[in-house]
């Protein structure tokens, strides 16, 4: 196999991850090969299976003896001189008949495997080709997959009397598996913009199957037929414990078993030896499967930026969160205060990607923040870091978040659980997933009452159906009864909102509460955060990209870009002076703010990635008003007016061109 | 719901038809003469004609299917070639052996697969290591040599359990449970793993589900959020494979029933495969099919059950 594409018709993020074996394309098969020899239980199982087949070939060459010559000094006994593996009840020798009873199970596989792949193969290919051609072959191998196997191949025992016609049989009933695993994996390959180039360059459909999607499926098809070869041995030696393949005195695997079974009161080991042979033969085919799975995921797969944890970093990290506890700095009423939060993942090289930097800001007992900025910026790990949720591989790396003034990131998981629904709650951004689809939604804002009250359930869901009340929900004891798929998307966030109440929590995170609803239906959430806020002293965190919804809710505002505070300030003032470039962006990116019959401004270009990020201004190459020294030092937060800061070195530009504009 | 039941009973139909046409087709591939195979090389002429004749083996071969369709329709699978008994009857009398056994090593596997697959989802790195280790001893070891295995242990050895034999529930409930202790065990192994790595599988992707996290985010108690959302959610999933297993169990029912000694329809399938007695293996081909239909009617009524969108539609 051969390189005849360009590198930008490959798959993923090769270009990226750049560097000698990120794939495996220019190795060829000569390469597979090789890498699966390297293998240790590879190798292993390979010489296993060629031993087979020279047991079976030329069976002499491994066992000078005559497999029938009976030793009436040892009948039915253990591993003797003379007798590796003990002999059967009538004294021949184990070890002879084995290698003798290879060929009949080695040929039962062969020929299971040669027909599923010869009718699977075909099929799955010209499925994943041809949707008309897909509804046929599946649903045929649907029906197929449904018919009993083992009696199918009763009957062709009955009728035939062969061992090999049954295990043909087999390899037609086991097809559809193997049709399945095929066609699955040539799929994504035939979407592929290089076999979309050779449709264009007028290649045939066989063609295109053999030359271009072929190659690239054949590990997973190897490894299913690893593994029906291993099923096609346990049938093979099955039907011959049964007497119903190869009649004796000619050895198989299975009838020496079946032997070993009418004397095992006398010597159990006679069963040993023939059992222990099929199961290392099954062991070998699975292990070879697996390492040819793992040769072709090692070539085909680009590599990701997957996080890894790293020993070094994790301590070096240990070390600075045992440093002295501080005190809450900042204001003083404060209910929630972030102070200097630096959230990372472990990267490839093992170091660490920051996602959030020396985040800091407050939320005051009954306030409503608003966390902005675009997706991608760090918002909702911030919201995570504070609720103790952070998905796996990522952690706090410094900072604390002190809640009614202790820091809860240097609390045990146990206590820091406590806090979740009744401290601190969540409201996540779409309503129809955040509802365990299986039960009422009374049942489960029910769930959320018991979770933090000792009640009764009679107590618990008449709560509920006061927080429905409480959320503005009319009809609470339809809606309690019913499931979340029967309930819109507005009212499964008002529910959300309910369950989330159920704890009588300080403090609300409401991550994009309206980003998946009704413009209609926006609004009436917003004004229904806004009316709990004031009614029960809720303070709310909305984390959101949307200014108008930030508008409606907020009273500050702390805006991210890439995992930074660019800004913190009053909502009002931001609106009608951004100081700086980044919120400027944002509010003349925002389709409710703008003027109508103006051009909406977009900013040009997407939030970098957190390993890009530089160490100075991370705006930078989105900026109109980018300098020099812009680029040339990490650029701190500095106080731009009242209860406002901004990290910006040209602020004062900034509020020139604004006004002037 | 029953929109579905409907639409799976209507698929039935055509599978039933198609195993019942697979039958007659390889019949009619025999090399030789059923009726001489039956009766051995000894057989008169007359004697063979006569059995022709009266098993219908001189029609055409449409003929003998319309006969067989049509008797069969009335509930009549013909008679054995062997015994000249009606076939259903002989069925249905060890119908309920073969069902103690499958369905005995369905839920065995079903119960220890999904305690397994739980624990090891909960991160237990030793009970994930156990699970590996069973795969592959799952696969590797065949059920009937385990069978072998364990009756020259708990029987020859230890004599603590029946090596072969079935006790019918209705004369000794406990001899019953004695007697299907080592089958059960034997054709659950390879269930047992497939099981439980479905069910980590599962419940790591339910686990990693959107309402799990605003579940937990708003304090639902960790035990809660496993063991009744996460588990319920991954449940369709499991219990579509132990459908699958119930149709593997009754494939490998035949080999373990042989081993045992227990008269079910697996040891029928197997002499009256010996004997050549066609009318009997092609009652086995359509009870099993029928159990393959059930039971894959019983998973769709399971997700109505679990999942109110299934069972609104």
């Amino acid at each position: 196999m051969t390189t005849l594409l360009p590198a930008a018709a490959l798959p993923g993020d090769v270009s990226r991850a750049g560097g000698p074996g990120a794939t495996g394309r220019s190795q060829g098969a000569a390469g597979h090969a090789r890498r699966l020899l390297r293998r240790p239980l590879g190798l292993v199982s390979i010489a296993y299976l060629l031993l087979l087949a020279v047991a079976a070939i030329a069976p002499g060459l491994l066992a000078p003896g005559d497999p029938q010559a009976p030793d009436f000094a040892h009948v039915a006994s253990a591993p003797a001189p003379g007798h590796i593996l003990g002999t059967d009840a009538l004294g021949r020798d184990m070890y002879t008949r084995i290698v003798y009873g290879t060929a009949p199970e080695l040929a039962g596989i062969l020929i299971a495997i040669a027909v599923a792949a010869a009718v699977a193969v075909p099929c799955g290919l010209a499925a994943s080709l041809s949707k008309r051609v897909d509804g046929v072959v599946s649903s045929a191998g649907d029906l197929v997959l449904s018919i009993p196997s083992m009696v199918v191949l009763l009957m062709v025992l009955a009728f035939s009397q062969s061992l090999n016609g049954a295990m043909a049989a087999l390899g037609l009933l086991t097809a559809p598996g193997l049709m399945r695993v095929t066609r699955s994996a040539a799929l994504p390959v035939a979407e592929e913009p290089y076999v979309a180039a050779a449709k264009v360059f007028g290649l045939g459909r066989v063609s295109i199957a053999v030359r271009h999607v072929l190659p690239r499926v054949t590990g997973p098809i190897v490894v299913n037929l690893a593994l029906i070869a291993a099923h096609a041995l346990i049938m093979a030696v099955g039907l011959n414990f049964l007497g119903l393949g190869l009649h004796p005195p000619a050895p198989s695997w299975g009838s020496l078993l079946s032997d070993g079974a009418a004397a095992l009161d006398q010597q159990a080991w006679v069963i040993i030896p023939p059992g222990g042979v099929v199961a290392l033969t099954v062991i070998a085919l699975v292990l070879l499967g697996d390492a040819v799975r793992d040769v072709a995921a090692e070539s085909w797969a680009p590599r990701h930026h997957t996080p890894r944890i790293n020993s070094r970093g994790r301590r070096r990290d240990d070390r600075r969160r045992d440093a002295p506890g501080e005190q809450a700095p900042g204001m003083a009423d404060a209910l929630l205060a972030v102070r200097d939060l630096r959230v990372a993942f472990p990267a490839v090289d093992g170091g660490l990607t920051t996602v959030v930097q020396d985040v800091s800001f407050d939320i005051r007992r009954g306030e409503a923040v608003g966390l902005v900025g675009e997706s991608g910026c760090g918002k909702t790990m911030t919201g995570l870091a504070v609720l103790g949720m952070l998905p796996a591989g990522a952690r706090i790396v410094s900072g604390a978040i002190w809640v009614n003034g202790r820091d809860v990131t240097r609390l045990p998981d146990r206590e820091r659980a406590a806090l979740r629904g009744k401290t601190i709650a969540f409201v996540s951004q779409e309503p129809m997933v955040a509802l365990d689809p299986l039960f009422t939604v009374g049942f489960q804002v029910a769930e959320a009452v018991r979770a933090h009250a000792r009640v009764s359930r009679a107590a618990a869901r008449q709560r509920a159906a006061d927080l429905l009340a409480l959320v503005r929900i009319t009809d609470q004891q339809r809606v309690a009864k019913s499931y979340p798929h029967e309930i819109s998307g507005g009212m499964a966030q008002r529910v959300a909102i309910a369950l989330a109440l159920a704890g009588d929590p300080e403090v609300l995170i409401a991550d994009e509460p309206t980003t998946a609803l009704d413009v209609s239906v926006q609004g009436e959430i917003i004004e229904l955060l806004s009316a709990l806020q004031a009614e029960k002293g809720l303070a709310v965190m909305l984390i959101s990209h949307d200014w108008g919804v930030v508008s409606g809710l907020c009273a500050r505002s702390v805006v991210m870009y890439a995992g930074q505070v660019v800004e913190c300030a009053r909502v009002a003032d931001v609106l009608s002076e951004p100081l700086h470039p980044y919120t400027a962006g944002l509010l003349g990116a925002d389709p409710h703010l703008a003027v109508p019959g103006e051009l909406l401004r977009t900013i040009p270009g997407t939030v970098p990635p957190p390993w890009t990020w530089p160490q100075s201004c991370h705006f930078q190459d989105r900026c109109r008003y980018v300098q020099p020294d812009c680029r040339g030092q990490a650029i701190p937060l500095v106080p731009a007016g009242i209860e406002r800061v901004s990290r910006c070195l040209h602020v004062e530009v900034l509020a020139g061109a604004e006004a002037a504009s | 719901m029953w929109r579905l039941v409907l639409r799976r009973l209507l698929v039935s139909v055509p599978l039933l038809w198609i195993v019942s046409v697979i039958v007659f087709v390889l019949e009619s591939l025999i090399p030789g003469d059923v009726a001489r195979g039956v009766l051995g090389v000894s057989a008169t002429p007359a004697q063979i004609a006569a059995l022709r004749r009266a098993a219908g083996l001189d029609q055409p071969l449409w003929r003998q299917y319309a006969d067989w369709l049509g008797n069969a329709l009335h509930g009549s699978l013909g008679r054995s070639l062997v015994d000249y008994s009606p076939v259903s009857a002989g069925l249905n009398q060890r119908l309920p052996v073969t069902l103690s056994l499958v369905i005995g090593a369905t839920l065995a596997a079903t119960l220890a697969g999904v305690v397994l697959g739980v624990l090891s989802s909960r991160g237990h790195p030793l009970i994930a290591r156990l699970i590996d280790v069973l795969s592959i001893g799952g696969l590797a070891v065949p059920g009937f040599w385990l069978a072998l295995i364990l009756i020259s242990v708990f029987s020859v050895r230890l004599g603590l359990l029946p090596a072969t034999g079935y006790v019918a529930f209705g004369n000794s409930p406990s001899g019953w449970a004695q007697s299907l202790v080592l089958p059960v065990i034997a054709l659950s192994m390879n269930g047992i793993t497939a099981i439980a790595k479905l069910t980590r599988e599962a419940m790591l992707d339910v686990l990693a589900s959107e309402f799990i996290r605003n579940l937990r985010a708003n304090g639902i108690p960790e035990r809660s959020v496993v063991y009744r959302h996460a588990l319920r959610s991954s449940a369709m999933r499991i219990l579509t494979m132990s459908g699958l297993l119930f149709i593997g169990a009754l494939g490998g029912s035949v080999v373990i029933e042989h081993v045992f000694g227990i008269p079910g329809l697996g040891s029928l399938a197997v002499s009256a495969t010996t004997a050549k007695d066609i009318p009997v293996i092609q009652g086995v081909a359509i009870y099993f099919t029928l159990l393959v239909i059930v039971v894959n009617l019983l998973t769709d009524i399971s997700y109505a059950w679990i999942n109110p969108r299934v069972r609104g539609s």
